[in-house]
């Protein structure tokens, strides 16, 4: 709860309502509560369930940017709760509703599932031939810091959904698998540890797939953490026609750094501790010594 | 268990056109879309009004119906539509063969994203358009007798 004497002043927090068993269409109801600088939308919402409305829905989990949990829609535009304080987007009034372009579970409560389902039809993991390394790796691979840079950016998505809400032909088009599947396409395809491009190119390429975006860009002026999405489709557009006409250099994925066996570790770097949880699940790590 | 109730909240044509403060390149991609449309359907009512012929029917001779200034000036936004949609598709072909949009960069905020990249891109696309435009207008108006 804010301390009475730090307050600002009162915010009027406008919040989409909806609860299934008793409304027929989501409404809106108003609170006002005191704000004190540095206030985030989530606290404020915590200060409205805790003193004023406890039947008050939303998801959340890390408080920090992390877990992309709180995204909904604030003042209009889709953002984390977490990461966007109070007076830094509201003087007197303040809307917050949930996601748009998803379905509405109860409140600030988007359904995401149909986001995930597009996500894993992209298959978002590493393909390989040798599976077995994948699986249980006797080896690292090789990859150069250039390579590593090629990928990184789009590694930093936390799935919160806001890209998806912000974007216009999602909005009218159910199908269209969307800027967060498609920007992890990518991130796997040119990841050089992958060789999976052809196969996610079935779904990437398609009818639905990523020359549905048209580059309104909002994915990337919503997202919260700086992945980029409207970037990642544009070059996977670019890898798509290269690999349609043919002309896309036929790369082999990255190679083990040592073979089986062969792995030499650094001589100034320690023993990784013993196992601490007592039982068989990892029969391969050293009991820890007192 | 009972299926749980959901409400759609999909945003519809609304998501196009309005629904909140959108950037520069959200108006551009509006715009695109309405000028295709409107150029599609200018297509349309073009193919009906020249297979009147058949029916000897001809609107767009010398002091028929189209000669009215009002057709006149419709033919200007048909060409305004056109000069935009040109200009922003060859922006656009650029950008979606990854040509100006940047390589992928560790994101540190304040973020800068593809959409800084190709912004000069979009700017000299607008000009260009304008001046043709212009040119255009000099000679659909009229503005040049």
């Amino acid at each position: 709860m804010p301390d009475s004497s730090t307050v600002v002043r009162q915010i009027r927090f406008h919040i989409t309502r909806y609860n299934p068993e008793l409304d027929r269409v989501p409404y809106v109801k108003t609170y006002a509560i005191p704000v004190r600088e540095g206030m985030t939308v989530l606290e404020g919402l915590h200060y409205i369930k805790d003193n004023m409305d406890s039947s008050l829905a939303w998801r959340y989990s890390c408080r920090m940017g992390v877990c992309g949990s709180c995204g909904m829609l604030l003042n209009g535009h889709p953002t984390l709760a977490c990461n966007t304080q109070i007076l830094h987007i509201a003087d007197r009034e303040l809307t917050v509703g949930p996601l748009p372009n998803f379905n509405i579970i109860r409140d600030l409560v988007p359904d995401l599932t149909p986001m995930f389902d597009k996500h894993r039809s992209v298959k978002p993991f590493v393909i390989r031939a040798d599976e077995t390394e994948v699986n249980e790796p006797a080896g690292e691979f090789y990859q150069s810091p250039e390579e590593l840079e090629a990928y990184l950016q789009f590694t930093y998505c936390i799935k919160c959904g806001c890209c998806m809400a912000a974007c216009p032909t999602l909005a009218t088009d159910v199908r269209y698998l969307g800027p967060m599947p498609l920007a992890a396409a990518q991130r796997y395809n040119v990841d050089s540890r992958d060789d999976g491009r052809r196969a996610r190119n079935q779904v990437t390429g398609a009818a639905q797939g990523a020359f549905r975006c048209h580059y309104a860009g909002e994915c990337s002026r919503a997202c919260p953490k700086g992945v980029d999405p409207a970037k990642a489709i544009q070059h996977l557009k670019r890898r798509l026609v290269l690999d349609y006409l043919r002309l896309a250099r036929r790369k082999k994925p990255c190679q083990k750094l040592h073979g089986p066996g062969e792995g030499k570790p650094l001589p100034n770097i320690p023993a990784a501790p013993g196992k601490t949880v007592p039982g068989d699940s990892f029969p391969n790590l050293p009991e820890r010594s007192p | 268990m009972a299926e749980i109730r959901r409400h759609d909240n999909r945003l519809g044509l609304w998501g196009w056109l309005g629904g909140g403060r959108w950037g520069v390149e959200r108006y551009a991609y509006i715009l695109h879309r309405l000028t295709g449309l409107g150029i599609l359907l200018y297509f349309l009512i073009h193919i009906v009004v020249t297979s009147l012929r058949a029916a000897g029917i001809y609107l767009w001779v010398e002091g028929e119906f189209l000669h009215q200034p009002i057709f006149r000036f419709g033919e200007f936004l048909v060409f305004a539509a056109f000069a935009y949609h040109a200009f922003n598709g060859v922006r656009l072909v650029l950008v979606e063969l990854g040509i100006a949009v940047g390589r992928p960069i560790e994101p540190v905020y304040p973020y800068r994203t593809s959409l800084n990249v190709q912004r000069p891109l979009l700017i000299i696309m607008m000009i260009l358009a304008a001046a043709f435009l212009v040119a255009g207008g000099y000679d659909f108006l009229g503005l040049g007798k």
